[in-house]
């Protein structure tokens, strides 16, 4: 394995931790509506949701890619690997954010929104100052963990062709005929990135804890 | 023709492949909550040394993504000589990395388990394999259910990502008959329903248990 090699794993761990980036950040706020639509118990829209969440969480990444990347043709829609991967990311990690979500709207105290009533505040006012403050810092190691999970799946974009830090691995690995070196290095690269998540998460949950003992 | 009913003609390619999803997470799943029930007792243990291994291996399978795992024990091993096929590689793969998420999962549990049933055990003389089997495990898998259950559904989908190592399971089946056919949407969507339908099932088997826990106290 040549540094070459090395420089090309690393070129696809761009690709990784940009599509990871990219699929968080548009999947949380959708997550997000969805979580709402539910807890506002919208009426066809908020079944529709429960509809879709369940099917999403049991549909295999590499399934949905599959099919998204294959299927919209038939459509009449032709996506490049990288918008179906980054397409199948949104459409599975909103559905996870989606149930984080709603778990923390679900948990939040009535009588605060009570006490926000009492004071004249108009329903957006209520959410935008006493809801989603504390809806954010309930979720967020829910969120953060989602991330991790969301991470880890994106090696199976590389079955519709995406370039990234696995899929640079087994291309190398073929050329060489040294396949364990370059999946080390692609290991080296995720480590690091899942690690920091993960103990993020810990720490997150530790604080809660401590800040809700009595 | 439609293609749904291309797929319905391929009936037997898909059923088979369902077949092998379910063969695969049920082992997978069985075999890794087994062994995941042998590694708890070292994570919490109070010698410092195989806790702190045992800790690392949880940790390191908690941080790789199950697709590189599966990669590395499929292409990687064989050059050091450990030679598997596709089923094996397959498994050995998937009970490898669940068996430190059952691990975790049921440390947890035991975290969280009041300490009088576990000195009671110890006052009536139970001690070492006979307490855990007897006393320790059985309300740890009670409480753990539910999120035993999420997990057994993470295997079945991992067990998809075992397409790209040719293993013929559920979305092999669907890849093979949308290549040769040419209906994509059919072929996938129902590979998807049906992977739906596998979930459901899970989620009803621990909503059934979850029953019998509650008849039980």
């Amino acid at each position: 394995m040549s540094f070459a090699d090395v420089l090309a794993i690393l070129s696809g761990a761009l690709t990784t931790i940009w599509m990871s980036a990219a699929g968080i950040a548009i999947g949380m706020p959708i997550g997000l509506g969805l979580a709402l639509i539910r807890w506002a118990r919208v009426p066809i829209a908020g079944p529709l949701v429960i509809t879709y969440v369940s099917l999403l969480r049991a549909t295999p990444l590499v399934t949905l890619v599959l099919l998204v990347f294959f299927a919209m043709p038939q459509l009449g829609v032709t996506l490049e690997p990288i918008q179906a991967g980054l397409l199948s990311l949104v459409l599975n990690t909103s559905a996870f954010n989606c149930e984080v979500w709603r778990a923390s709207l679900l948990s939040f105290p009535k009588d605060q929104m009570e006490a926000a009533k009492s004071v004249g505040m108009g329903r957006v006012l209520r959410f935008r100052r006493i809801v989603l403050p504390q809806v954010v810092r309930a979720s967020l190691p829910g969120l953060v963990n989602e991330m991790s999970l969301l991470v880890k799946t994106t090696p199976v974009l590389a079955v519709v062709g995406v370039v990234e830090v696995t899929r640079a691995a087994v291309r190398i690995g073929a050329e060489t005929y040294e396949p364990l070196p370059p999946f080390f290095v692609a290991l080296a690269v995720y480590l690091p990135i899942v690690f920091v998540l993960v103990s993020t998460q810990r720490r997150l949950e530790r604080r809660m804890a401590r800040s809700t003992a009595p | 023709m439609n293609g749904f009913a291309i797929v319905w003609s391929e009936r037997a390619l898909m059923l088979s492949g369902l077949a092998n999803t379910v063969v695969l997470s049920l082992l997978g799943t069985l075999a890794s909550l087994l062994l995941g029930a042998l590694l708890t007792p070292v994570l919490v243990s109070r010698r410092r040394a195989p806790a702190f291994v045992a800790l690392r291996f949880v940790d390191l399978m908690r941080c790789t993504p199950f697709l590189l795992l599966a990669y590395i024990v499929y292409y990687g091993l064989p050059s050091i000589g450990l030679r598997f096929d596709n089923w094996g590689a397959g498994l050995f793969a998937l009970v490898l990395y669940n068996s430190a998420y059952m691990a975790e999962i049921l440390r947890g549990a035991w975290m969280a388990q009041p300490r009088e049933p576990i000195e009671a055990g110890l006052a009536f003389g139970y001690s070492g394999l006979r307490l855990f089997r007897r006393i320790v495990l059985p309300p740890l898998l009670l409480a753990a259910g539910p999120v035993i259950g999420n997990q057994t559904i993470q295997i079945i989908k991992d067990s998809a990502f075992l397409t790209i190592i040719a293993l013929p399971e559920l979305t092999h089946a669907a890849s093979s008959i949308q290549s040769r056919r040419y209906i994509p949407f059919a072929a996938f969507i129902v590979a998807v329903f049906l992977y739906w339908g596998l979930c459901l099932l899970v989620e009803a088997a621990v909503a059934f248990g979850k029953r019998l826990a509650e008849a039980r106290q």
